[in-house]
């Protein structure tokens, strides 16, 4: 007997938002990436399109990052020049794009100057064809700062800057805006504030499609499925015409997985937990999968081998 | 929620003189106005203001004037179908045919016209002998109506009944039995037929029109109301529809929702 499935039917889709420039529109990336566009919940292609397949961004630090032996181990000796770290993310790890941290900047750290940051962004563009992600440090003067920098140094580069949050916005929007760059709009898992900010900086004049979402996440284990209701529910709203939260997702993936317990706590301390740099790689891949369902567009990823699981994963589910 | 602006009628002064004169600016006026209020559909009746064997030139003429200004979508109102089929064929968006009573012959001639041009149709709840006082006949009728547009290929989002309110002040008793039809209407098929009232009707030569307006208003939407042809220059009565949206968790909260259901 034939089971005739019972499909949605949506009236409107996701956005579509360009990340990159090409040097015929103003930037010197190789290739530019396009992500939403889908008219359905994720991976269901047969109640509607998948138009972009999701894509991971490799995270790259412009100091030496205390993340774990096992993941350090795996990049060798480029962890201390941002510009060889990222182009060995693209071409040995196959990353779709990269995610800069500048941690340096912080005040109550290395304060690097609004120049130098904006010198190691030059530096990253110049070692990498694929487009940016570029985000400051935990110190919103010092960002403001740095980004009204950046955004100038990099002009028409179609960077995605970060973070405009609720309550500091303006300055990175006006710097996008001005300088043309595209931004990430973070609300700290809620669907109200994700939607006023996305209207406080569409008011400004930044059109929706140089808007990406970041909703906020946990890891596995640590609030994920809040991040996952928030992020179906945006889905939901794009998807019934919701302009103010049709934007694609981004979401920090190898920076909650990574700060979970399970993924840093050894075996010794717990042997019914198994081998340490198995379940490391595991628990990132399987916050990345578990946000790919949620409708993520961006993996912000850290750990190389959980992205090659994740890179799979990919693959796999758009294919149909 | 949709707002159809209720204001391009011949039954106002200003209008029915364009109209009697050809100009079209105070109709113009209305149309950007009533978009700028948070109308999504305009309404567009000549009213008595001209004679019936005009009516066809009429209608033509003020979609031509309207589109000139507006791009939103029309509810062509007239009892007069030739006049409505004459403002069809110069319409530029899918327009709402505006209104069909529950009886043969007239479904006969509005159905088939609004499949032709791609049209909505405003079913309205009477028949020849009037309209019902009670909710179970405004349901029946509405039934037949759902049927009709089953029969004729009219997709359900695209039929709007409407249940006809009466004013307060002479027929009381009709405001909570419209309630009742609403809701009854959406059970009669799935997907549910669309649901609209002619708001102002309610509050008819009443001394306090706007609050009875909002509080009808805001009634009817929590009953499954999903257009009002209305006072789209209202602002209270534009945040009662937007407000009611958010408190039946239709549309996402947040901090500027009134702004956001006016922008489009």
């Amino acid at each position: 007997m034939s089971v005739a499935l019972v499909k949605e039917r949506y009236t409107s889709k996701v956005g579509e938002v360009v990340l990159g420039a090409t040097s015929e529109q103003g930037g010197t990336r190789t290739s530019t990436i396009t992500v939403g566009g889908d008219s359905a919940l994720p991976f269901l292609h047969f109640e509607g399109e998948l138009k972009n397949r999701p894509v991971i961004a490799m995270e790259v630090n412009d100091i030496v990052p205390a993340w774990s032996e096992s993941i350090m181990s795996q990049f060798g000796d480029v962890l201390n020049n941002p510009a060889v770290w990222a182009k060995k993310c693209v071409e040995e790890f196959k990353a779709d794009l990269i995610y800069l941290k500048l941690n340096g900047a912080d005040p109550d750290g290395e304060n690097r100057s609004p120049e130098d940051c904006a010198r190691i962004v030059k530096e990253v563009l110049a070692a990498v064809g694929v487009p940016l992600i570029v985000v400051g440090c935990e110190n919103d003067e010092k960002n403001n700062e740095i980004m009204a920098v950046i955004a100038e140094a990099a002009t028409g580069e179609n960077l995605l800057l970060g973070l405009a949050e609720q309550d500091n916005y303006k300055s990175i929007t006006a710097a996008a805006m001005v300088h043309k760059h595209t931004i990430i709009a973070r609300s700290p898992l809620d669907i109200n504030i994700c939607k006023q900010l996305n209207i406080l900086i569409n008011e400004m004049g930044l059109p929706l499609n140089k808007i990406v979402i970041d909703p906020m996440i946990g890891g596995l284990g640590f609030g994920i499925e809040y991040a996952y209701s928030i992020m179906e529910r945006a889905r939901l709203g794009s998807l019934a015409n919701d302009k103010m939260l049709s934007m694609p997702m981004i979401c920090t993936v190898g920076y909650e997985s990574n700060r979970c317990k399970e993924a840093n706590t050894s075996a010794e301390e717990f042997p019914g937990w198994g081998d340490l740099q198995d379940r490391g790689v595991l628990w990132e891949a399987m916050t990345a999968s578990a946000m790919l369902q949620a409708g993520a567009s961006v993996l912000i990823m850290r750990n190389p081998a959980a992205v090659r699981l994740v890179q799979k994963n990919i693959a796999d589910m758009m294919s149909k | 929620m949709l707002i159809f602006g209720e204001r391009i009628n011949g039954m106002f002064t200003d209008i029915g003189n364009a109209l009697r004169n050809k100009d079209p600016k105070p109709i113009q006026h209305w149309a950007v106005k009533q978009q700028e209020g948070g109308a999504h559909y305009l309404d567009v009746n000549s009213g008595p203001a001209i004679p019936t064997e005009e009516r066809v030139e009429a209608y033509e003429w003020m979609v031509n004037v309207i589109q000139e200004v507006s791009d939103l979508p029309l509810v062509l109102d007239s009892t007069n179908y030739n006049a409505i089929e004459a403002g069809l064929k110069v319409c530029k968006r899918p327009a709402i045919i505006n209104s069909c009573p529950a009886e043969q012959v007239k479904i006969e001639r509005v159905f088939p016209m609004a499949i032709q041009y791609n049209a909505g149709v405003i079913g309205l709840t009477m028949d020849k002998k009037g309209i019902p006082k009670d909710s179970e006949n405004r349901v029946a009728f509405a039934m037949e109506l759902v049927a009709a547009a089953d029969e004729y290929g009219l997709r359900m989002e695209d039929l709007f009944i409407d249940p006809l309110i009466l004013p307060v002040n002479v027929a009381q008793e009709h405001a909570p039995e419209v309630l009742e039809s609403l809701r009854q209407v959406k059970m009669l098929a799935d997907p549910a037929p669309r649901t609209v009232l002619g708001l102002s009707n309610v509050s008819q030569k009443s001394p306090d029109r706007n609050l009875i307006n909002r509080t009808y208003l805001a009634m009817a939407i929590a009953c499954g109301l999903d257009a009002a042809i209305m006072d789209a220059n209202d602002d209270d009565l534009v945040d009662v529809a937007a407000t009611a949206q958010i408190l039946l968790n239709k549309s996402i909260y947040a901090d500027s929702y009134l702004k956001v259901f006016r922008s489009r």
